[in-house]
């Protein structure tokens, strides 16, 4: 029984990006024997453990909304844009409240920021499933024009604003745990909920799978598309809050850039096919933690600034690498004639 | 925030074939609207003016990527309004072949000098020559060109990222005078830039020989608050007695007084912070005590612009190199100096 469950656990894909991320957790601990402790600093958990929890919110959500919009087909390139928007969005309107520190203002511009974000992600939806641009050209729009968006917003500044309401979406503590993980962690849960316990993550697959046959069965193609790249707008938002919480500063220039590709990377990593599809959402954690586990230990371990991108390229190929259909089948080639060896070998000879 | 060499590249691939067309035209498009412009803006500049010794000057700035940048462009304007030249300004909005289209329409409207800021080091040989073939002298402003040919400009004035770091190294060896060890870490600018690598090698030459200083860590924190940040909390964790941090600019080193704070240590005091820029946010944290000494990095160098232009015009010889007049900043003299900042 356990056994057969081992062996599942084995064969499952997600098996290499789990052992990429026990390797990077080992590689530190070797380095730093203290690197998984964890001790209580001014009423929280401290420790390098926290702080990939806490850094790596933002990636987790942006690759949960990239999740699904990947297995309808799709991909999003806007979403490092839209951090940058939220985030200057949010502090401008912190910023120019007459009380930065009221927990209402906060919400206020929280929720402002993310209403924003659905109008910008149905700006991706209706490119994509009304007009049938393509994906990657659609998104691409919003990733070039929208930093011009957080430019304009910003005035070309980084904005400074300081805010102890706001300083605890991205930097605080609830219940000794970052706020930020947590809402991450319920983002994940509802998402993980809403479609595997109903119908909706078929659908979203079947739409992956095939648009035209999903259409002709009575799925609404348009709406699921529509939908899921309005949730990865809104996801990119919570992360542009977390991002300009965590500074206490909105970056037009720097903040989220790059971390579409982080974040499909974190998919890919995860399992889920870019040609649509399946997908897991357990991948998406997993390789999302790899990601911020990955470039905590490249500060940890002091890896030379100038060599630095090619360990993490490094990695990177590896875990894709093992995790190839060409590489799993030789993989069980390899096991199965280890095992049927002794079996085999005698008969051919006898044949022979 | 991390960036994976890996996904750009094939997040650059995919996306390329198809939209390079595109791209192209759209830039052809931008660059003949800012050639229009400016030449609308001639036509009418020399119907109004016209006078017999006034001087013209052309400006093509790199764009607006930053406060530094915002405030170098401000300074640059208001320095020759004030001297009375008038000044064709063109931003290049970081590309290259804008800048080259501007600096080419300034050759044609007959401009007295050029001045620029390159967006990057290469590719200036053939549209500088065509300046010197026309008789209009270049100068640099901030950053340089790399050609073999140095008559192609008259002068190059920025600032010394070498001596930038010198001069933190210099701090350094004051304020631990009476130390014996002293563990440093280093968040370093983006890699391969110029200012993190001078700032980087300054700042070693400054501490060469004195054995007490050791650069416990290093690494790029890319110039901003959120990589200042999340390297800030690792090397906290993996080095347990940390003396001073020197970091290649105030936003990595603000995003550093945030893991500082966060690991319940007082940035200033239990370790020490040197930085350089001095820009509005940073000059305020080393008023607050926060920050022990901020190199200056300034973006203020229209008034010298202005002499050299003048010179260069009247055909005097200038400096082939002239650094931009900068200074260094201790707690008590950010608090005198915040109020009157510009930037």
């Amino acid at each position: 029984m356990i056994a057969a469950r081992l062996r599942d656990v084995f064969r499952s894909r997600l098996i290499w990006p789990v052992i990429a991320l026990v390797a990077l957790l080992v590689t530190n601990v070797i380095k730093s024997p203290g690197f998984l402790s964890i001790r209580v600093q001014d009423g929280h958990l401290f420790g390098s453990l926290i702080d990939i929890l806490r850094n790596g919110a933002p990636i987790v959500l942006v690759a949960l909304g990239m999740t699904l919009v990947i297995a309808t087909r799709g991909i999003d390139l806007s979403v490092g844009a839209v951090v940058a928007i939220s985030g200057a969005f949010a502090l401008s309107i912190v910023g120019d409240a007459p009380d930065p520190n009221d927990l209402g203002v906060v919400l206020g511009a929280a929720a402002a920021s993310i209403v924003f974000a659905i109008v910008l992600g149905s700006w991706n939806g209706l490119l994509v499933s009304v007009f049938g641009i393509q994906p990657i050209i659609a998104t691409l729009i919003l990733m070039t024009a929208g930093r011009g968006i957080a430019m304009l917003i910003t005035e070309g500044q980084i904005l400074t604003v300081s805010s102890a309401p706001y300083k605890v979406i991205g930097g605080g503590y609830w219940f000794a745990l970052p706020a930020s993980i947590i809402i991450a962690g319920v983002m994940f849960a509802l998402v993980a909920i809403l479609t595997r316990k109903t119908a909706l993550g078929m659908l979203i697959e079947s739409v992956g799978i095939n648009p035209e046959a999903s259409r002709l069965a009575g799925v609404s193609a348009r709406v699921i598309v529509w939908t899921v790249y309005t949730f990865s707008a809104v996801c990119a938002a919570i992360a542009g809050l977390m991002i300009s919480s965590n500074v206490t500063a909105a970056d037009a220039n720097s903040a989220g850039l790059w971390i579409e590709m982080d974040a499909i990377l974190a998919v890919v990593l995860g399992g889920t096919s870019l040609a649509g599809g399946r997908y897991s959402l357990t991948g998406t954690l997993i390789g999302a933690f790899v990601i911020q586990t990955l470039t905590t230990t490249v500060y940890s371990i002091g890896i030379a600034p100038e060599i630095t991108l090619v360990f993490k390229a490094l990695v990177v190929i590896a875990v894709c690498l093992l995790q190839s259909p060409v590489m799993n089948t030789r993989i069980t080639k390899m096991r199965m004639r280890r095992r049927r060896t002794p079996a085999v070998a005698p008969t051919r000879a006898t044949v022979s | 925030m991390n960036r994976f060499a890996l996904t750009r590249g094939l997040g650059a691939a995919a996306p390329t074939g198809s939209r390079r067309g595109r791209v192209r035209s759209v830039i052809g498009l931008a660059a003949a609207g800012a050639v229009l412009f400016t030449m609308s803006g001639c036509a009418s500049s020399g119907g109004s003016g016209g006078g017999a010794d006034s001087l013209t000057v052309g400006f093509a700035q790199v764009g607006a990527e930053s406060a530094w940048r915002t405030a170098n462009t401000k300074d640059i304007q208001e320095s020759f309004k004030t001297a009375d030249i008038p000044l064709k300004f063109s931003d290049a909005q970081g590309k290259q072949e804008n800048q080259i289209k501007a600096i080419r329409s300034y050759i044609q409207q007959k401009v007295d000098v050029i001045a620029f800021s390159p967006v990057v080091e290469s590719g200036w040989d053939t549209v500088l020559n065509e300046a010197k073939d026309a008789d209009i002298p270049v100068v640099l402003t901030d950053r340089s060109v790399d050609s073999s040919d140095d008559s192609l400009y008259k002068s190059f004035l920025g600032s010394d990222f070498v001596a930038e770091g010198e001069k933190a190294g210099e701090w350094a060896k004051t304020e631990f005078a009476d130390a014996t060890a002293v563990n440093v870490v280093e968040l370093q600018g983006t890699t391969g830039a110029a200012p993190a690598n001078d700032r980087a090698k300054g700042f070693r030459t400054a501490i060469e020989g004195d054995s007490k200083f050791k650069i416990i860590a290093s690494q790029t924190g890319d110039f901003t608050r959120a990589g200042g940040k999340q390297v800030m909390e690792a090397f906290l964790k993996s080095n347990p007695k940390i003396d001073l941090l020197y970091a290649h600019n105030d936003d990595m080193g603000l995003g550093a007084i945030e893991a500082i704070e966060a690991a319940g240590l007082k940035p200033g005091v239990d370790i020490k912070i040197v930085t350089v820029d001095a820009v509005h946010d940073g000059m305020q944290a080393l008023a607050d005590g926060k920050i022990n000494f901020i190199v200056e990095c300034s973006p203020l160098l229209g008034g010298q612009l202005v002499d050299i232009v003048k010179k260069v015009a009247a055909g005097e010889t200038v400096d082939k190199r002239i650094v931009t007049e900068e200074t260094t900043f201790t707690q008590d003299q950010a608090k005198a100096a915040l109020p009157d900042r510009k930037y």
